[in-house]
C-alpha cells in the first residue's frame, strides 16, 4: 500500500462532512471519518480543489471541526465468496446478527465486521490443473454451499490471461485461505482465495451476450402470470400509494416465485416488515427444494431509520450480490422496496450538496441513475453456452399517490412491466390491488395471449357497462350488458384477487392457472339461461362462491375434484347450450393452447 | 474548559450563527439574552462558522448576546421519578415540582438493529369493534390517527390509552391546545391513571423550536422504561406541528423544499421517531399512537403521505366515527389468526360489503331506482353503522363478531356475503338459517 491520504473535517451539515486535504483524493473512494475512538465510515461524492464532500454512512452527531479523515483509496465494495447466501446484512454488507452479538439491541456507530468471516470453512473441489490457461469470471473449482454448488471463479477484476501456477487439492479450506495461485504474462504471482471483492456500482461485465429477456417467470400471483408477467432478466415496477401492498405482493414473491436465489433490498422502509421475513424464512420449507426459504435468500436491509447515505448504497449492495450468483448460471430476483426512498436518499444528498435541483427536488440526474440500475437486470449468456439472470422488481412511493411524479415516471420508462396499485382497489380489499386496466407488460407470459385478450376484453367491456351504470342505473341496463358486468365482476373476484394470507390460495402455480382460467374462459363464452337481473346477479353470486372455495383447495385433491363437478352441474344446468359445446367453441376459437 | 463567545454574526429565523471552535455537531449551547436563557442546537458546521437553532426562538437575542458551548447533546434524566410530572417540551418541569437532574440521558440516539426485533404478536384490545375486528392495534405497532381540527381526536386518544393494558403512558403534546392538555388530564387522572403517565407538553403557545424536541424526548424515555420491561404506550398529539416546525427550519437554512414547502428529509425525520416503536425480546414495548391532522383534509398532504408510508397502518377519524375505508391496521393479520376463525374472513367481508352498500347509495342519491339487492345493501349499511361505527359502543371483540354475524344474516342471504361456506355453516345465526347455494 502507498502511503494513505489524510484530510481534516472542515464542515459538516447533516450527514455531509466537508473535508480539506493536500493529498490525492478519488471520487467515490471511501474514507473514514475519526471522532472520538470511532471510525465512521463514508464517500466522497465531490471533489473541488483540495475540498471534497463526504456522505457519511452514519449519524454525524458529535463530528467536529478539525477531526481527522483517513482515505482508502478504494471505492465503495462488497464482498464476494461462498457464505452470503442466508445472510442478513445491512446496505454495507454489515452483518446484523453479528453486529447484534457484539452491541445488543441498538445499532453503533463505526462497528464494521466482515461479510464473510475466516471461520467460514467450505470443501473446496479443483475443476482445473496446473498449467490450465484462465481468465476473469472463470471456474476454478466449486465448493458446497447449501443447496447450491457455488463455483470459485478467477477474480472480475483481474484483467488478462492467467496460468494457474497452483492450485489446492480436494479439502476443507477457510474462504481467506489461498487456494490458487495465478501467473499472469509478467510471471507475477497472484494467489487467489475464496472471497474478492467488487466496487458495488460497477456492474459485472464477465459474459458473452446479454439476452431477450423471454422466458417468463413464474410468481404464482395469478394477476401477473396470467395478466402482466415478469421475464427472467426481465424487470417491473410495482408503484403504488401506501398501504396499497406492495409489500404483502413482494413478500409473496418472495416466497414463492420460481427462482434460484431471492435478494431482498429493504430500502428505506419498516424495520417490522423485514423481521417478518427474517424470522418465517428459516421456518419455511420450500416446496421446490426441501429446504428452508432461508437457504435461497438473502436480506439487505437498510430500514427507515437506519443512515440515509447507506440506504442509497444499499440498492448497489443487493445488485451486486445478484449479479456474482448470476455468474454461476442461476436465475436471481432481487426485489428492492422501496425504489423511492433510495431516490430520496439521493435527494437528501443532492440537496446537501446544493446541486440545481429537478422536479420535486430530485437531482436533474435521477432519471439516468434509475435507468442504470435496471439496466442490472438481464439474461446473459457466459462463453460456456450457460445462462444466468437477474430479474428487478422494485416498488414505487410516488408522492400522494399519484404516478404523476419524477420517480414513478422514470421507472416506468425502463422497465418491461408496470403493476399499478390502485388505492380505489385496496380500500375494496381487491387484493393485490394491481389495476387490471391501467396495468401493463411487454413480456409474454404463460398463459396463451389469445385467450388473455379475450378475457381482458371482457373485463374492459364489464367496466364500461360498469360506468354507464353509474350513468343511467341498472335499470337503464340490459340483461346482456347486466351479464357482462356480472361475468367480469366474477372474474375479477375469482381470478385477479388472490388471498395472500391464504395457505393454498395465496400461490398458484402455471398449470394450476391455465387449467382455471379455461373454466373462466368457458364461463365468459357461456350464455346463459338468465332473464332477469336479480337471478343473474344470484347465480354469479353462487358460482363466485364455488370458485373462491375451489381456491382454497389443495391442487387435484379430492376435495377439489368435487368442487370441479359442482361447477360442471351447476354450469350445465344454466347454460343456453350444453357445456360440451362451450367447451369445443372455445377450443376453436383459441389456436393457441398454451406454451410449455 | 469550554469557551464563551459574545458575538453573534447573524440571526435569521430562529438560527443564530456564531464564529467559534472545537464545537461538535448536534452539541449544546446555552443563549443568554435579557430575556432569559435558551438553549440552542447546533445544526450545521462550516469553517469555524456554527449555526444553532434556538430554542426558544430567536425573538429579543441580540448581536451581543453570550453562547456558551455545553460539549454535549441534548439529555433528558431518566428515573422513576418522571412519573407522574409534567414537563415542557424542553424538559423543564411545568408543574412546580423540582427539576430533574440525575441520570441525564441522550435522545435522539441510534435505532434499533433490525435483526433484533420480534414479530409482534399481542393484541392491545380497545373495546371499539372498528379497531378490534377491523384493524386490531397490536403491540409495539406505530399509527396515527388521520383527521381534522373539531374531530374528537384526542378524546379516541385518551380513550384507547384508558382501555389499554399498558404499564406506562407518555404523552408528547405538539402544539397542543391547552384545553387539549388539561382533557388528558382530566381523562387521565378519572381513570386513575395519572401516576403513570408522564407529560412532556408543547403547548401552541411555546416557541416552536422547542417542539422539535418533544418526539425524541418522549420515546428517549419511552425506550428506557421499555428496556426496563414497561409496556409502554407513547402518544404524540400533533405530529403536523412538529412536521411544521421542521418545515420552518429548513426554510431558514435556505434548503431546497421538496413538496409544498417541506424539506427532502421529511421522510427520513419522522420515520426516524416512528421507528423507535419496537418490542424488545425479553424486556418490554413502546407503542406509538400519534395525531396527524390533514391540512385541508387533504391525506394526499405531505405530512399525513409521508406519515403513511412510515407508519403501520392508519384510523381515520371522520364525522366521528373510525372510517372502514382508508383506516388500515398493518399487522391486524399477525394476531387476528390466533382470535377466533372467522374474524379474518369476517372482517374482509364486512367491509367488501359496506364497500358495495357505499356503491348502493351513490346510486340512489343520484336518483336511480333501487334493485332488490341495493335494498338489502342498504339496510346492511345502516346495520353496520349503528351496530358497529359508531364510537359510543364499547364492546369485545368477540361481542362485536357475533353482532356481525347478526347484522349480516338480518340483510342479506349467506352466499350473497362472499364468505365460504365452512364459516357460514358455523357461524351463521341458526335460527335465520338459509339453505346454502339451493339454486345452484
Ligand atoms: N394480497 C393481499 N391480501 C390481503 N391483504 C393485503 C394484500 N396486500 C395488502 N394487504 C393488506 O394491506 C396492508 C398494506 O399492505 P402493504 O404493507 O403491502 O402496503 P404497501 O403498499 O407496501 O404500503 P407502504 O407504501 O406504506 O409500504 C397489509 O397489511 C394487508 O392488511
Ligand atoms: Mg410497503
Amino acid at each position: 500500500m502507498s502511503s494513505r491520504s489524510i484530510g481534516k473535517v472542515v464542515g459538516v451539515n447533516g450527514n455531509m462532512v466537508t473535508c480539506e486535504s493536500e493529498d490525492k483524493v478519488l471520487m467515490n473512494e471511501v474514507g473514514y471519518i475519526v471522532t472520538g475512538d470511532k471510525r465512521l465510515k463514508a464517500e466522497v461524492i465531490r471533489i473541488r480543489g483540495n475540498r471534497s464532500e463526504l456522505q457519511v454512512f452514519e449519524m454525524t452527531r458529535g463530528i467536529g471541526i478539525g477531526d481527522e479523515v483517513e482515505f482508502t483509496q478504494e471505492l465503495l465494495a462488497v464482498e464476494l465468496g461462498p457464505g452470503l447466501i442466508g445472510q442478513i446484512f445491512d446496505g454495507l454488507q454489515n452483518p446484523l446478527p453479528q453486529v447484534a452479538e457484539k452491541c445488543g439491541f441498538f445499532l453503533e456507530r463505526g462497528v464494521y465486521l466482515p461479510s464473510l468471516p475466516k471461520e467460514l470453512r467450505f470443501e473446496f473441489t479443483p475443476l482445473l490443473k496446473p498449467g490450465d490457461m484462465v481468465e476473469r469470471g472463470d471456474t476454478i473449482g466449486t465448493v458446497p454451499e447449501g443447496i447450491f454448488t457455488h463455483q470459485i471463479m478467477v477474480p472480475f477484476n483481474l484483467f488478462g490471461k492467467f496460468k494457474i501456477k497452483s492450485i489446492k487439492s480436494k479439502a476443507e479450506y477457510s474462504i481467506r485461505d489461498t487456494i490458487c495461485e495465478l501467473e499472469n504474462e509478467k510471471g507475477n504471482i497472484i494467489p487467489i482465495s475464496m472471497v474478492f471483492e467488487w466496487p458495488v456500482k460497477r456492474p459485472i461485465d464477465v459474459y458473452q451476450e446479454k439476452l431477450k429477456p423471454t422466458e417468463p417467470l413464474a410468481t404464482k400471483v395469478r394477476i401477473v402470470d396470467t395478466l402482466f408477467p415478469v421475464a427472467l432478466g426481465g424487470t417491473y415496477c410495482v408503484p403504488g400509494p401506501f398501504g396499497a401492498g406492495k409489500t404483502v405482493l413482494q413478500q409473496i414473491t418472495s416466497r414463492y416465485a420460481e427462482v434460484d436465489i431471492v435478494i431482498i433490498a429493504a430500502c428505506g422502509e419498516r424495520a417490522g416488515e423485514v423481521v417478518e421475513t427474517l424470522r418465517e424464512f428459516p421456518e419455511l420449507i420450500d416446496p421446490r427444494t426441501g429446504k428452508t426459504l432461508m437457504e435461497r435468500t438473502i436480506i439487505i436491509c437498510n430500514t427507515s431509520s437506519m443512515p440515509v447515505a447507506a440506504r442509497e448504497a444499499s440498492v448497489y449492495t443487493a445488485v451486486t450480490l445478484a449479479e456474482y450468483y448470476r455468474q454461476m448460471g442461476l436465475n436471481i430476483l432481487l426485489l428492492a422496496d422501496s425504489t423511492s426512498r433510495w431516490a430520496q436518499a439521493m435527494r437528501e444528498m443532492s440537496g446537501r450538496l446544493e446541486e440545481i435541483p429537478g422536479e420535486e427536488a430530485f437531482p436533474a440526474y435521477l432519471e439516468s441513475v434509475i435507468a442504470s440500475f435496471y439496466e442490472r437486470a438481464g439474461i446473459v449468456r457466459f462463453k460456456d453456452g450457460r445462462k444466468g439472470s437477474v430479474t428487478i422488481g422494485g416498488t414505487v412511493s410516488p408522492a400522494g399517490g399519484n404516478f404523476e411524479e419524477p420517480v414513478t415516471q422514470a421507472t416506468l420508462k425502463v422497465v418491461g412491466a408496470f403493476h399499478g396499485l390502485s388505492r380505489e382497489r385496496s380500500d375494496a380489499r381487491r387484493f393485490p390491488a394491481i389495476h387490471p386496466l391501467e396495468s401493463w407488460s411487454k413480456y409474454a407470459g404463460a398463459v396463451a395471449p389469445d385467450k388473455v385478450a379475450y378475457v381482458s376484453s371482457v373485463l374492459f367491456r364489464g367496466n364500461e357497462v360498469d360506468q354507464m351504470m353509474k350513468v343511467v342505473g341498472e335499470e337503464g341496463t340490459s340483461i346482456d350488458d347486466y351479464i357482462i358486468f356480472l361475468k367480469s365482476e366474477f372474474f375479477d373476484a375469482v381470478y385477479l384477487q388472490q388471498n395472500a394470507f391464504d395457505p393454498v390460495d395465496a400461490s398458484t402455480t402455471i398449470i394450476r392457472q391455465r387449467f382455471i382460467f379455461d373454466w373462466i374462459i368457458w364461463i365468459l363464452l357461456g350464455e346463459f339461461n338468465l332473464q332477469e337481473k336479480n337471478k343473474a346477479r344470484e347465480y354469479f353470486n353462487n358460482l363466485r362462491q364455488l370458485f373462491l372455495d375451489w381456491n382454497g383447495c389443495e391442487w387435484e385433491s379430492d376435495e377439489f375434484k368435487s368442487f370441479e363437478s359442482k361447477i360442471k352441474q351447476s354450469l350445465e344446468s344454466n347454460l343456453t347450450e350444453s357445456f360440451k359445446s362451450i367447451q369445443e367453441a372455445a377450443g376453436k376459437r383459441f389456436k393457441d393452447q398454451g406454451r410449455g | 474548559m469550554r469557551k464563551i463567545y459574545n458575538k453573534i454574526e447573524s440571526i435569521a429565523g430562529n438560527v443564530i450563527t456564531v464564529k467559534a471552535e472545537g464545537v461538535k455537531y448536534g452539541e449544546l449551547a446555552q443563549v443568554s439574552s435579557a430575556h432569559g436563557k435558551s438553549l440552542a442546537e447546533v445544526i450545521r458546521l462550516l469553517d469555524d462558522e456554527v449555526s444553532l437553532q434556538v430554542f426558544s426562538g430567536s425573538r429579543g437575542i441580540s448581536t451581543k448576546d453570550e453562547v456558551r458551548f455545553l460539549g454535549h447533546p441534548m439529555k433528558v434524566s431518566f428515573s422513576d421519578n418522571l412519573m407522574g410530572r409534567i414537563f415542557t417540551g424542553g424538559g423543564k418541569p411545568r408543574d412546580n415540582g423540582p427539576e430533574l437532574m440525575e441520570n441525564l440521558i441522550e435522545i435522539g440516539g441510534p435505532s434499533v438493529n433490525p435483526a433484533k426485533r420480534i414479530i409482534p404478536r399481542n393484541m392491545i384490545r380497545t373495546g371499539i369493534p372498528m379497531i378490534d375486528v377491523f384493524n386490531s392495534l397490536v403491540e409495539s405497532q406505530k399509527l396515527p390517527i388521520f383527521s381534522v381540527s373539531g374531530e374528537p381526536y384526542n378524546e379516541l386518544l385518551a380513550r384507547i390509552a384508558m382501555q389499554a393494558e399498558v404499564d406506562l403512558i407518555i404523552l408528547g403534546g405538539i402544539g397542543l391546545k391547552y384545553d387539549d392538555y388539561l382533557g388528558f388530564r382530566e381523562t387521565l387522572e378519572a381513570g386513575g391513571a395519572l401516576s403513570r403517565t408522564i407529560f412532556f407538553v408543547h403547548t401552541a403557545a411555546d416557541p416552536i423550536v422547542e417542539s422539535l424536541m418533544v418526539p425524541d424526548i418522549s420515546l428517549a424515555v419511552a425506550e428506557r422504561f421499555a428496556l426496563k420491561g414497561k409496556r409502554v404506550l407513547v402518544l404524540l398529539s400533533d405530529m403536523t406541528n412538529f412536521a411544521d416546525a421542521l418545515k420552518e427550519i429548513a426554510i431558514t437554512m435556505e434548503q431546497v423544499p421538496s413538496n409544498r414547502g417541506y424539506p427532502g428529509d421529511l421522510y427520513s425525520q419522522l420515520a426516524s421517531r416512528y421507528e423507535k416503536a419496537v418490542d424488545f425480546e425479553g424486556a418490554g414495548s413502546i407503542t406509538l399512537l400519534a395525531v396527524t391532522t390533514m391540512p385541508g383534509d387533504d391525506v394526499t398532504h405531505p405530512v399525513p403521505d409521508n406519515t403513511g408510508y412510515i407508519t403501520e397502518g392508519q384510523f381515520y377519524l371522520r364525522n366521528g366515527r373510525i372510517e372502514p375505508f382508508g383506516s388500515l391496521s398493518r399487522l391486524k393479520q399477525l394476531v387476528n389468526k390466533d382470535t377466533r376463525e372467522d374474524h379474518r374472513a369476517l372482517m374482509d367481508g364486512m367491509i367488501k360489503l359496506y364497500a358495495l352498500y357505499k356503491e348502493a347509495l351513490e346510486k340512489k342519491s343520484m336518483g336511480f331506482r333501487m334493485s332488490q339487492w341495493d335494498t338489502k345493501l342498504l339496510k346492511y349499511g345502516e346495520l353496520f353503522e349503528s351496530r358497529l361505527m359508531d364510537l359510543d359502543v364499547n364492546i369485545s371483540l368477540e361481542e362485536a363478531l357475533d353482532q356481525g354475524w347478526d347484522i349480516l344474516s338480518d340483510c342479506l342471504l349467506p352466499e350473497e356475503t362472499g364468505l365460504r361456506t365452512d364459516l357460514i355453516n358455523k357461524f351463521w345465526p341458526k335460527n335465520k338459517a338459509k339453505a346454502l347455494g339451493a339454486e345452484v
